[in-house]
């Protein structure tokens, strides 16, 4: 187990070096950022010695080391729009982005599992086909759209909650957040709703296809044939069983959560990191998208890493010491 | 009164297309301390029962006839939670692979306590003392410390030990299994079969095994019922029904079971059988297609030879060398098969023999040793051209006939395939004539051109595969246990037609099977395989009345005694 969990280690690593050379990569082909950085009325002298002091006339691979260590300290340099470290405007921004996916994501899990295993349960029943009817809106309307009817209705129509930011938040010097004030609250529901809504329809209708299977195997049969109780079979032997490729899609899912919150922050004007990442492109801030690329693959990377870890302890069989097991 | 009786019961499932009738007029009963065995062909209706029994009718099925009673009782029309007490308490039940009926994410002691427990007024620990002596009685070993082990940690015999065990749990009074060494090598069959004798005698235990095996049925039932779509055609005493069937069915049936104590030279036609009509068109092999142009070179000596034949897996990657782990399937054999023989390969599951035969068709590249064939060495060969010379000479069939067809093409163009491969027939037009030739005579008609695989039953593709086989004009075929997915009766015309193939065309055949009375039917010599290694060759009767190896010994010991089965009508071989 250590072994497979050293490689995949070191499997990340990699990924990791590579979205860094992609980042990295975007200093060098969008635009010179020396361009970007003085004045019009800068002379070429000045500008060599600033690109001598900056240290771009270094080999390739220099620089790319060099931006490699200063990430991994968090370190990105300056944004070019707003003059200030970029990781000191990541850190403002996270917290906001951060409990906007907590929340989207426990919506869509404490939901979508429960909705799963009961249409799976009840197959036939009115309550599930409402169910599985209502979830095909949800695959099939984009995000944005689903933003704007809520705040269409929530906000224009019915005026009962509010359409954009973050509303009062508590700054606790290291971490700023909504979730102890009412209006805080309050601002969070309409973002966090549109943002679990497709995940908790792919994680229910998942939840429902591994269930059914798993009720068709024999080792269920053989349960309701030992008189196991209808409950125990359900829920330990049946939901336990279909977890495995439910765990795989979810982390991938809460990656994608963090990822696509771009959107819903947009809609809601919601001051996180993707509402960072989308003001950077207007203004061509290479150092804020870089490191924004940094951060999401990194988050993407971790999710992966811990769900590979929950296999084991899930599954026994990936736990047995492969090489010996007794017959 | 009997313990368990079924009283007159029908079983339908509603379809589309109207209501289909699994069971209808079945009338069985248990005493305890008794053994009944059901036997009957797939789609007889013998699993049908045993889920009636229990309340398990898979929807929409459901018995719209008869009663079902225990000890006096109605069960059959009790509510949910009332059946539900039954099952695992007074009614047990084991399936026939115990590699899927465990729970893969619970511990066996989680498995056998949940089950304790829900049915008896145990605590925790009084539950899980019991369970250790369950699993000892069922003679797992160390039993203390296997009962905290996963399914995955057992072997697939010791599975349907812990399957039984959870069976037993609750001290059930009836015990119905359905096809219980069906997916076990012999030597565990025999174990499981001995357990489960002792475990009616001692616990008087009222036991119902559905099977289609009669070596299971001869061995260790008292009693018989077999059926044929979903009627109970003959009851009675095994003894009586086995020696002395009186209906036809029961009759063709029995004549069909491959014998182990005599060769026959062929198996008797069965009637009885759906799609056994289709009459085989026989052709004048000498002057058809078929027979001409089989421009072998002449040669001496054996077809095929392997000289210390060598398969290593690696089942284990690491990239230090002393950590990778390595299964070596295959241990220097060597083996030769002469022009015109069936050669047989006998052995239990994972003894290497398909690994053999994959090798010598080139499915696997061996690790190590040479392969001689019609002169040239196998093993030598480089280019594709060089290869396809051979490939086209050599043909294997597959067990699994449901898989070893493309779904998507028609019949006409899975036996074309290797014609058009091979550029055997000068046009469209002949290769069509061929494939229908060659459809007639493995007795499929020329009307199944057109069909798709999944249009036909597992024996008429066995047919269709053996059609696709003969399609090059091949020298030798090997057949990896080509008729174990079949059931007997099905079986019995198959081996019937390979054997007239094989004297019509003059091929050699190397024949793979793991039940021995096959092999007596079908081989002229054979070899014993165990762990990878060759135990023995020797001509066939000679290997069965006089074994020279402890191992084959062992095997025939094993093997199921069918001395009471009737010997009417069966025309025995005379031994050269």
């Amino acid at each position: 187990m250590i072994s497979f969990i050293a490689g995949r280690f070191a499997q990340s690593i990699v990924v990791m070096l590579t979205v860094g050379l992609i980042a990295f990569a975007m200093f060098r082909f969008v635009g010179d950022p020396i361009n970007n950085m003085v004045g019009q009325d800068t002379t070429a002298e000045q500008r060599e010695q600033l690109r001598e002091r900056l240290g771009l006339n270094d080999p390739f691979y220099v620089q790319y080391a060099r931006f490699a260590l200063n990430a991994v300290q968090g370190e990105f340099g300056q944004s070019y729009f707003h003059r200030r470290p970029v990781s000191e405007l990541l850190v403002e921004r996270m917290p906001a982005t951060l409990e906007l996916s907590l929340i989207g994501a426990v919506l869509a899990l404490v939901v979508g599992v429960p909705a799963g295993v009961y249409t799976a349960l009840n197959r036939n029943g009115i309550l599930s086909n409402l169910i599985m009817s209502g979830s095909l809106l949800g695959v099939s309307i984009p995000t944005f759209l689903i933003g704007i009817i809520l705040i269409l209705v929530f906000g224009v129509v019915w005026r009962v909650l509010p359409t954009f930011g973050r509303g009062d938040v508590v700054d606790l010097g290291w971490w700023t957040t909504g979730f102890l004030t009412a209006s805080g609250l309050k601002s969070l529901i309409l973002p966090s709703v549109t943002l679990a809504l497709f995940q908790l329809t792919l994680i229910m209708r998942l939840v429902r296809a591994e269930m059914l299977e798993v009720l068709r195997t024999d080792f269920i049969k053989f349960a309701k044939a030992r008189g196991i109780l209808t409950r125990s079979i359900h829920f330990s032997h049946a939901l336990k069983n279909s977890l495995v490729p439910v765990i795989t899609i979810t982390g991938l899912q809460l990656g994608s959560i963090i990822a696509f919150a771009i959107i819903t922050e947009t809609v809601f004007q919601w001051p996180g990191m993707g509402l960072l990442f989308i003001q950077a492109v207007l203004e061509v801030d290479i150092p804020v998208m870089a490191a924004y690329l940094v951060v999401i693959g990194f988050v993407f990377v971790f999710i992966n890493f811990i769900v590979d870890i929950l296999y084991f302890v899930v599954d026994p069989r990936l736990r047995a010491d492969r090489a010996g097991s007794g017959h | 009164m009997a313990l368990l009786d079924i009283k007159n019961i029908r079983v339908d499932f509603p379809t589309r297309r109207g209501v289909f009738t699994a069971v209808e007029n079945v009338t069985l009963s248990v005493n305890p301390g008794e053994i009944l065995g059901c036997v009957g062909e797939s789609g007889a209706g013998k699993s049908t029962i045993g889920n009636t029994v229990i309340g398990l009718l898979e929807p929409p099925g459901r018995m719209s006839e008869g009663e079902i009673d225990l000890d006096g009782k109605r069960i059959d029309n009790l509510p949910y939670e009332a059946i539900r007490k039954i099952r695992g308490r007074r009614i047990g039940m084991i399936f026939q692979d115990p590699l899927t009926s465990l729970n893969p994410l619970q511990t066996i002691e989680r498995q056998l306590v949940e089950t304790i427990t829900t049915h008896l007024p145990l605590n925790e620990g009084e539950a899980r003392q019991k369970a250790v002596d369950l699993l000892d009685r069922v003679g797992i070993p160390e039993a203390d410390i296997r009962i905290g082990q996963y399914p995955h940690q057992f072997s697939g015999g010791m599975r349907q030990r812990v399957v039984i065990a959870l069976a037993l749990c609750a001290d059930p009074e009836v015990i119905i299994a359905d096809e219980p060494t069906t997916a076990l090598d012999v030597s565990i069959q025999a174990q499981i079969l001995d357990l489960m004798r002792e475990l009616c005698r001692e616990r008087q235990v009222g036991m119902i095994i559905i099977t289609h095996d009669m070596g299971v049925i001869a061995d260790i039932t008292d009693r018989v019922a077999v059926m044929y779509h979903g009627k109970v055609v003959e009851e009675g005493p095994t003894q009586k029904i086995l020696g002395n069937p009186d209906h036809p069915y029961t009759q063709s049936l029995i004549s069909a079971v491959p014998r182990p104590d005599v060769r026959l030279k062929r198996f008797p036609l069965v009637e009885y059988i759906e799609s056994a009509g289709e009459a085989r068109k026989e052709l004048d092999v000498a002057n058809h297609w078929l027979g001409k142009a089989r421009d072998f070179e002449a040669m001496d000596g054996p077809l095929l030879t392997l000289e210390k034949l060598h398969m290593r897996f690696v089942t284990r990657n690491a990239i230090l060398p002393r950590d990778r782990r390595y299964l070596d399937a295959v241990k220097d054999v060597s083996f030769d098969i002469k022009q015109g023989e069936v050669f047989g390969l006998v052995g239990e599951s994972g003894s290497g023999k398909s690994t053999v035969a994959r090798m010598i068709a080139g499915l696997y590249k061996p690790t190590g040793g040479n392969i001689f064939f019609a002169g040239g060495e196998l093993t030598a060969l480089r280019t594709e051209r060089e290869k396809d010379r051979y490939r086209r000479q050599m043909q294997m069939i597959f067990q699994d006939p449901y898989s070893s067809l493309n779904p998507r093409m028609r019949v006409l163009d899975i036996v074309a395939e290797p014609i058009r491969f091979h550029n055997l027939a000068d046009d469209r037009k002949e290769t069509e004539t061929i494939v229908l030739d060659l459809l007639e005579h493995v007795g499929l008609g020329a009307a199944a051109a057109v069909k798709y695989p999944h249009e036909f039953s597992g024996g008429q593709r066995q047919r269709i595969s053996i059609a696709r086989a003969l399609a090059t004009r091949p020298r030798f075929l090997i057949c990896d246990e080509p008729t174990s997915a079949l059931d007997v009766s099905i079986q019995a015309q198959i081996l019937n037609l390979l054997k007239d193939l094989q004297q019509e065309l003059g091929l050699t055949m190397m024949f793979i099977s793991h039940d021995l009375p096959v092999i007596r039917q079908m081989c002229d010599r054979v070899g014993v395989m165990r762990h990878g290694q060759l135990c023995e060759v020797a001509e066939t009767e000679e290997l069965f009345e006089n074994p020279q190896h402890e191992y084959s010994k062992h095997l025939l010991d094993l093997m199921p005694k069918l001395d009471v089965l009737s010997h009417e009508g069966l025309e025995v071989e005379q031994t050269k």
